[in-house]
């Protein structure tokens, strides 16, 4: 029923939907580019890891041990991943929440981005997963572990992985032509971000939460009882970085869908960025510098994880929230755009530091990923990317939607 | 009989409260005054260190036998085919035994942490791990301080294994193997409570015997298993700086938090939303 009229409002040379949708599955372009040529062996190699993994355990695979029992897959492909899909939550409160028009453009690739970044992290979380056959458990109540902050993070992965698609669904309803659905879908937009930024809210410091009860066991100049705010406030920036870098890329790659306006708007849309990251940053240290003080941990300054402390505050969050402040005054794109890759490196530090470098930074054997996780790891990444590839060719996101959108509003 | 408007909505209220809470608000009470955890104290002036504990472990959990001989000062750990050890140290007393396994905290760090409550502490006292709901996360690995459960990463259906306090065994009226099969009669298995009574007691009679400190009276807020040392415990290995109030305590301020954020947040943003559409309507009639 439904799907009959969807096929009749299609424009008639698309024929019907279902034929539409499979000639979108073939691949368009070229086939042999330097990033197929890179991602395709490496795709392959993480899958037959995976088999690995399920046949044989963790133990195949990862260096994990007793001692060490979260590595790479949770510290970064997790833990950093998900602060740099924090663009989404903070574009939409930007664009629905405060109304900022300008930025409007780069809301469905930031929320695309996201989105993908959820199901892919999630992804990673499931190959971590010892017993991944019970992951519905928590979801089903066998049992609700309700005192347990991983509840409430997986819970909020859940919903929040529903928000992000209810927000990016017009541009799905745009792609196949469904009028109906892309009404009733735009009217859910604002309920949908309201609610996905509560949620971000609570399961970006959520994840900083998680390692509370580690205390004994992450280096004290990292270790705090203020990890979930430092968390929270990190990943604005962490996530407008991402947004800035992956911006940039994509108006090179993608520069046949985006129109004269837009590529023109995008100068003026990073340079207002890079204030908010200026600003956060600026907070983001206050709190470090409070927290730092509070800990009287001045000792441990001398010592090797001391100067690593000070290279990450000063070399990863200190300089290049001066280049952004820099910008503030001289519109340089180069120069924001150096900062935000800075400014990324430094979330990874911190992220890793917290999770796995300075989680049992005392135990004689220390944890080094294998050669292993990391492939796996960035298969991940690839996929994703090839993903995100594949709906940018096809959607909406980043060219102008179908005129038919503006009678239906 | 009269019933004004006021006590009406007042007994509506408490019935309606009552309703929704009353059933938890009932269990929770009995829990509290009925409950006694059960616990073992471990006596190290009374241990010969024979290991007869290990063997009655890993015979009551089908698990492998462990061959590595007990050497002074070289230090053996739990592992996932090991539920407990005995190791021996070189103190200031000459060599002393210690033997190590999970130490059923009153308050664990890995059941708060288990998001499933596959790691669950029993009303009895044991902590027990439930494979039907646990997903393999090992978060409660990395809140555990003792670093007690331990996880079978080369198994394509990996289990945690950590000492169970033989919680099956218990049951059925039996008291957990070591126990049951310590020849020095070091361990003694009994409610928490009366355990404390007798290790004062055996302090109380023999202070030059002891050191004047029970280990896991107030560790981690109080633990299941508790011990008593002729020397000093961190000569014993056991770690000192675990703090003297519960690890769940630490992730409680952030989980209270949630509820409040969950009800502000909202309005607020939806707040903002309207205030700032007003705004620009009245910028287009202006143009």
């Amino acid at each position: 029923m439904n799907n009959s009229e969807i096929t009749l409002t299609n424009e008639v040379e698309r024929g019907s939907t279902i034929q539409f949708l499979l000639s979108e599955l073939k691949p368009k372009g070229k086939w042999l580019t330097p990033f197929n040529i890179i991602s395709i062996p490496i795709i392959l190699l993480g899958l037959a890891l995976i088999v690995i993994r399920f046949a044989k355990g963790l133990g195949s695979v990862t260096n994990l041990s007793q001692e060490v029992p979260w590595g790479l897959w949770i510290g970064f492909d997790v833990v950093t991943g998900v602060a740099f899909a924090g663009g989404a939550y903070v574009l939409t409160f930007m664009v629905y929440i405060l109304n900022m028009k300008k930025y409007h453009s780069i809301v469905r690739i930031t929320v695309l981005n996201g989105f993908l970044a959820y199901v892919f992290y999630a992804g990673a979380l499931l190959l971590d997963l010892g017993r991944p056959w019970n992951v519905i458990n928590p979801i089903i109540g066998n049992n609700f572990g309700t005192s347990s902050v991983l509840f409430l993070v997986a819970w909020h992965f859940l919903l929040y992985m529903i928000a992000q698609l209810i927000e990016f669904s017009p541009a799905i309803a745009e792609w196949i032509g469904a009028k109906r659905a892309y009404k009733i879908l735009s009217g859910m937009t604002i309920a949908a971000v309201i609610f996905g930024i509560t949620l971000s809210t609570l399961h970006q410091s959520g994840l900083g939460a998680l390692y509370l009860m580690a205390k004994d066991k992450i280096h004290p100049l990292w270790y705090s009882e203020f990890i979930p705010v430092l968390f929270f406030v990190s990943s604005i920036f962490a996530g407008l970085s991402m947004v800035i870098f992956e911006g940039s890329i994509t108006h090179k790659v993608f520069s046949d869908q985006i129109s004269e306006k837009d590529h023109h708007a995008q100068n003026g849309i990073i340079h207002g960025l890079s204030k908010i990251c200026a600003g956060t940053m600026f907070a983001y240290l206050g709190l470090q510098l409070l927290v730092f003080i509070h800990g009287k941990h001045w000792d441990l300054i001398n010592t090797p994880m001391g100067y690593w402390y000070l290279l990450e505050k000063i070399g990863f969050v200190a300089l290049p929230m001066t280049l952004f402040f820099i910008s503030y005054r001289k519109n340089n794109v180069i120069l924001i755009r150096i900062a935000a890759i800075l400014t990324m490196l430094g979330i990874i530090l911190n992220r890793l530091n917290v999770t796995v470098i300075g989680f049992r930074w005392d135990s004689p054997v220390r944890y080094v990923p294998s050669w292993m996780e990391i492939v796996v790891t960035l298969a991940v990444i690839f996929t994703e990317i090839w993903i995100f590839r594949w709906v940018v060719n096809r959607m909406p996101v980043l060219r102008e939607s179908p005129i038919w959108t503006k009678n239906v509003k | 009989m009269s019933i004004n408007r006021r006590d009406f909505m007042k007994t509506l209220g408490i019935a309606g409260v009552t309703m929704a809470i009353g059933k938890d608000l009932k269990a929770a009470k009995t829990d509290d005054s009925k409950t006694e955890f059960y616990g073992v104290l471990y006596d190290s002036t009374r241990c010969v260190g024979c290991q007869t504990c290990e063997v009655s472990c890993a015979e009551a959990n089908n698990l492998p036998e462990s061959s590595d001989e007990l050497v002074a000062g070289v230090v053996r750990n739990t592992s996932e085919s090991r539920r407990t050890v005995i190791n021996s140290f070189n103190t200031s007393k000459g060599e002393v035994f210690s033997k190590k396994q999970c130490m059923h905290c009153s308050q664990p760090a890995c059941t708060a942490a288990c998001l499933t409550q596959a790691m669950y502490k029993t009303h009895e006292g044991p902590v027990i791990w439930r494979g039907d709901k646990c997903m393999g996360c090992r978060y409660c690995m990395v809140s555990c301080p003792f670093d007690i459960p331990k996880f079978e990463y080369h198994s394509a259906n990996p289990k945690i294994q950590k000492c169970d306090m033989c919680f099956e065994r218990q049951k059925e009226g039996k008291i957990p193997a070591c126990v049951e099969n310590c020849p020095a009669e070091a361990l003694l298995f009994g409610p928490r409570r009366e355990l404390i009574k007798e290790a004062r007691r055996r302090i109380l009679e023999n202070p030059d015997q002891y050191v004047d400190y029970i280990y896991g009276e107030n560790e981690a807020g109080g633990t299941g298993f508790l011990q008593l040392s002729p020397v000093p415990f961190d000569e014993l290995g056991l770690n000192m700086k675990i703090q003297k109030s519960s690890y769940p305590e630490l992730s409680k301020g952030f989980l209270y938090s949630v509820p409040s954020i969950f009800v502000l947040w909202p309005a607020v943003l939806l707040g903002i939303h309207q205030a700032t559409k007003d705004n620009n309507v009245n910028e287009d009639e202006h143009e």
